[in-house]
């Protein structure tokens, strides 16, 4: 359960950061996700990302919609405050949240569900209004609390656990993300932590909306033999799956690859993931060029990682929205409420 | 009919430039000092559907729709016939001579005034033809009413001021049919209007005007909203008085923020983000608006988020009547939303109120830290009403409820986000980002502890509504008291009002008196209801209750909230879109107790 704490104390000689602050510090209540949940690889993630960019936790908020991945903000950053929206809405209470006050970093962690399907229209929003925060996404092609059912992102070609078509082609949020303006878009894979853990330190330092499609395999419901988001699916045809549904292992999963190739990677309980690392001279202000690069790797079935687009000169909402330095949220009385003066003035115009 | 007292309307075709003339027709008359209720009636549409302006000139104040028409300015031959059948008997029918038009009735007097023809001769500009055939009736209206023609070409002046080529045109235009009214017919009428200072120092103001201005007032920074007839003038007058208003003149940066949102859900979400955050944020919507928020309004009453939401009620269900008024909503926002929820109301009776209930509302969603809906309806808001000047009290901070800082953090061993620490319901909430340490704490819809804990303990989760429970009878002392009418003569018989039904309620109880039939009477502005609405309820045989929709749901709302027997609440119920009469209320009520009420003439409803 959620509420379950983690014991406070740690090792003396654990490294501390700049704030002088543990790894351990930065990190939430137990996880209640299923064990070797792609999505704890994420919170890890954070956790790691944050500690090392020296964030104060308390200048963080992190903000969710519903569905698994919605909950893991409770297993990171305790000492942020966070909100637990409602399904499909976290853009818009992220988008008030930054209105009100611009000094804090917002984390929103979402899923395919949550943002492909339900959500898709305040996701589109979001990202044209250039929202400032970091929106990732741990995409695993399913619905996992309500057991199984596809979701907007599963590939055509996907069959579910027991052998059910897929009628719809999927979504391609990057891609999606790309097209509608998003000034950083990426795309992971949660075992990545070496690609993933950069990443999350670039978006968060990214002024502007931060998108990070996470490919994050769901164990229970979507790594079998036919689902094109299992570790099976893209193992190298040479190696034999051992199981099902089936978590032979608990270690966090993690890649190594090189740099230009495509490499099925051996993840620690044998199923494989294929990943390309960006081409030599891939333009990364290039929106059309970037959304070829995903559209054509995805024909042959790869799954392009990495920072995929950045435009690091576009605005964001507030400069957008022309507001004040200051926090609107720190305005008081005096310089919000004109007083009885100015109200007799308009009082006098509508006579 | 007779003396700065009477009913006029204009018929006019959508898109076809009257509404500015018959706004300065109206606006001309409240700077003669003579109390005016102009109404918008208008259709769904943007150009060349029937549409109308009705105004009631009453310097007894009584402001209410009256029934028949004493003047017809009858412009759109798509509506004639029915414009013709308003007209009551001796009233006048004022129309466009250049037209031959059939007149059915021997009943009404005919104003012909060749509009059309002096304007083709007069104007080369098609456009210029059109529009001032509007200014010309209005000249002529001058003439026959008798009104202040200097107060008329000087708001002319006011209206071009930085456009002044336009004056002259205008006011050749006004005199064009002014002249010609005194030459052909004998002005003035016995229809007039009188120089009065029956206006006082009061105001003519739009209700969603006001709201859009006590935002302003309140210090909401954020403002999300979707656009909604009848509710989106409330965002374009907050954008419209932050513009005059909030603007650093160091910088010429914004001190607020507005967003268009992409649907009421979206605009809603953003609402509440706002303020989970420490910024001051409302929106505003109208009934379809209101169903689309519900799960948000669920969220935020369980999570505890303070929120000003407007909802400018129409006719409803679904789509309904877009351009109507109605009180239809009143159930539909008291419990929206999935599971036990309840929801604090304010019931504004004019755009006085509007702006205090939206200076007000703010104090009380962040003292209750829950949604407070402010439930204006289309004819209180779209239209513009004489009412009281705007005031502040500028000694009055904000009240922005119980929330700790970080030296009040440190004094606290543990902070509870939802502990009752003070007995009355409402816990104490921080701020993102306020301290390092402590305060910080995970808002979400699921059933959560005293420490915002996730539980499915349901020993847990029961306690935790039962004391969202007693938060809600702690609004109940918070909530603007009802106001009471004729409390002193002791009736045995009561009547409930609310929102712009109060407007017509004076007059209605001048009818009834003339009957022989007393009531006192108990205007609602707040929900939960508060002692006193029990107390008058019992204290008499028999309550009214007069609303404005189809199903009595302020009625319900008293027999649910209140555990009254439903025979001791009788519906007095209008649902046709159009305002609530004070004949409408009076015949009902008098049906009701088996008397008719004093015949008058329709014409010459005005109570003395």
């Amino acid at each position: 359960m959620t509420y379950i704490a983690k014991p406070k104390f740690h090792h003396p000689k654990l490294p501390l950061n700049d704030l002088g602050l543990t790894r351990r510090d930065y990190e939430g209540a137990m996880s209640t996700l299923c064990a070797g949940c792609g999505h704890d690889s994420v919170s890890a993630a954070i956790v790691e990302a944050c500690f090392e960019l020296n964030l104060p936790a308390h200048r963080v908020a992190k903000m969710s919609g519903i569905g698994c991945s919605s909950k893991t903000p409770t297993y990171f950053l305790s000492k942020s405050h966070g909100f637990n929206s409602v399904h499909g809405r976290m853009p818009s209470v992220a988008t008030g949240a930054n209105l009100a006050n611009n000094s804090l970093k917002y984390i929103g962690v979402s899923g395919d569900g949550d943002t492909a399907s339900i959500g898709f229209g305040q996701f589109a929003h979001a990202v044209r209004r250039q929202v400032d925060m970091l929106y990732v996404v741990e995409n695993n092609g399913t619905y996992g609390l309500t057991k199984g059912q596809f979701s907007a992102t599963n590939d055509r070609v996907s069959v579910g656990r027991k052998g059910q078509k897929n009628a719809f082609g999927a979504i391609d949020l990057a891609a999606m993300a790309i097209q509608l303006g998003a000034s950083f878009v990426a795309r992971s894979f949660s075992g990545d932590k070496d690609q993933l853990v950069p990443l999350m330190k670039a978006a968060l330092s990214h002024k502007g909306f931060a998108f990070i499609d996470v490919i994050s395999p769901c164990v229970t419901f979507n790594n079998h033999i036919g689902s094109t988001k299992s570790f099976e699916f893209v193992r190298d045809h040479e190696h034999t799956v051992t199981g099902v549904d089936y978590v032979p292992h608990r270690e966090t999963i993690t890649v190594d690859y090189e740099e230009g190739s495509v490499i099925d990677v051996t993840l620690h309980d044998q199923t494989r993931v294929r990943l390309r690392k960006l081409d030599t001279g891939y333009d990364l202000s290039d929106q059309a060029g970037a959304l070829q690069h995903i559209m054509s790797h995805q024909a042959k079935g790869e799954v392009v990682t990495g920072l995929l687009y950045l435009d690091a000169g576009e605005t964001e909402l507030k400069e957008k929205m022309d507001m004040v330095a200051a926090p609107l949220n720190s305005l008081g009385v005096a310089e919000l409420r004109p007083g009885m003066a100015a109200l007799e003035k308009i009082n006098a115009g509508l006579r | 009919m007779g003396v700065n007292d009477f009913v006029i309307k204009f018929a006019n075709v959508n898109g076809s430039g009257s509404a500015s003339a018959n706004a300065l027709f109206a606006k001309a008359i409240f700077r003669m000092g003579v109390p005016v209720a102009p109404k918008n009636i208008f259709p769904s549409n943007i150009q060349g559907l029937p549409t109308w302006f009705e105004v009631r000139v009453n310097d007894k104040g009584y402001l209410g729709r009256r029934e028949g028409i004493d003047m017809m300015v009858a412009m759109n031959p798509q509506s004639w016939d029915r414009d013709v059948a308003e007209v009551v008997p001796g009233g006048y029918l004022l129309y466009d001579s250049t037209f031959i038009r059939e007149i059915q009735r021997d009943d009404i007097k005919t104003i012909g005034v060749p509009l059309t023809k002096m304007c083709n001769e007069r104007f080369t500009i098609p456009r210029e033809r059109q529009l001032f055939k509007n200014v010309a009736y209005v000249g002529a209206l001058t003439a026959l009413l008798d009104m202040d023609f200097e107060v008329v070409k000087g708001m002319l002046s006011e209206q071009f001021r930085g456009k002044d080529k336009l004056i002259a045109p205008n006011v050749d235009a006004l005199e064009l049919g002014r002249n010609y009214a005194l030459k052909y017919f004998d002005c003035p009428l016995d229809i007039q209007v009188v120089t009065s200072d029956a206006v006082g120092d009061r105001i003519l103001v739009e209700g969603n005007a006001a709201a859009g201005l006590g935002c302003v007032f309140a210090g909401a920074t954020v403002a999300a909203w979707y656009p909604i007839t009848p509710s989106t003038s409330v965002a374009e007058a907050f954008e419209k008085y932050c513009h005059q208003l909030r603007i650093e003149p160091e910088t010429g940066k914004k001190k607020f923020a507005i967003v268009q949102a992409e649907d009421e859900l979206a605009a809603i979400g953003m609402a509440i983000g706002a303020n989970w955050n420490g910024a001051r944020a409302f929106t505003a919507t109208s009934g379809p608006g209101i169903s689309l928020m519900s799960e948000f309004l669920g969220l935020a009453y369980f999570a505890e988020l303070p929120l000003l939401l407007f909802n400018i009620q129409r006719g409803g269900p679904s789509t309904g009547m877009p351009t109507r008024t109605q009180q239809s909503d009143i159930i539909a926002c008291a419990y929206a939303s999935h599971g036990d929820t309840k929801h604090v109301l304010l019931f504004p009776s004019d755009p006085t109120e509007c702006f205090d209930f939206a200076v007000q509302g703010f104090d009380l969603a962040e003292r209750l830290q829950t949604p407070v809906i402010v439930m204006s309806d289309l004819d209180l808001g779209m239209n513009e009403w004489t009412t009281k000047p705007f005031t502040i009290d500028e000694t009055m901070g904000f009240d922005r409820g119980k929330v700790l800082n970080a030296e009040q953090l440190d004094e606290v061993e543990r902070f509870g986000r939802y502990l009752d620490v003070d007995g009355d319901g409402i816990p104490y909430r921080t701020y993102p980002g306020t301290h390092p340490e402590k305060g910080a704490f995970f808002t979400r819809g699921t059933s959560h502890d005293e420490y915002a804990g996730y539980t499915e303990d349901g020993t847990v989760n029961a306690r935790v509504m039962l004391r969202l429970s007693h938060k809600f009878n702690t609004a109940k002392t918070l909530v603007p008291a009802p106001e009471f009418g004729q409390k002193t003569q002791g009736a045995t018989m009561g009547l409930i009002h609310f929102g712009t039904t109060a407007v017509s309620v004076p007059e209605a109880m001048g009818m009834l008196a003339d009957s022989q039939i007393h009531l006192d009477t108990m205007r609602l502005r707040g929900f939960p209801f508060s002692q006193e609405v029990d107390d008058f309820i019992l204290s008499h045989d028999k309550v009214f209750v007069v609303e404005q929709n189809r199903d009595g749901q302020m009625r319900s709302l008293l027999v649910n909230e209140c555990g009254l027997d439903p025979a001791r609440l009788v519906p007095i119920l209008n649902f046709d879109g159009s305002p609530i009469t004070a004949r409408t209320i009076a015949n009902m009520v008098s049906e009701h107790c088996g008397q008719a009420v004093a015949d008058r003439s329709a014409s010459g409803v005005a109570a003395e």
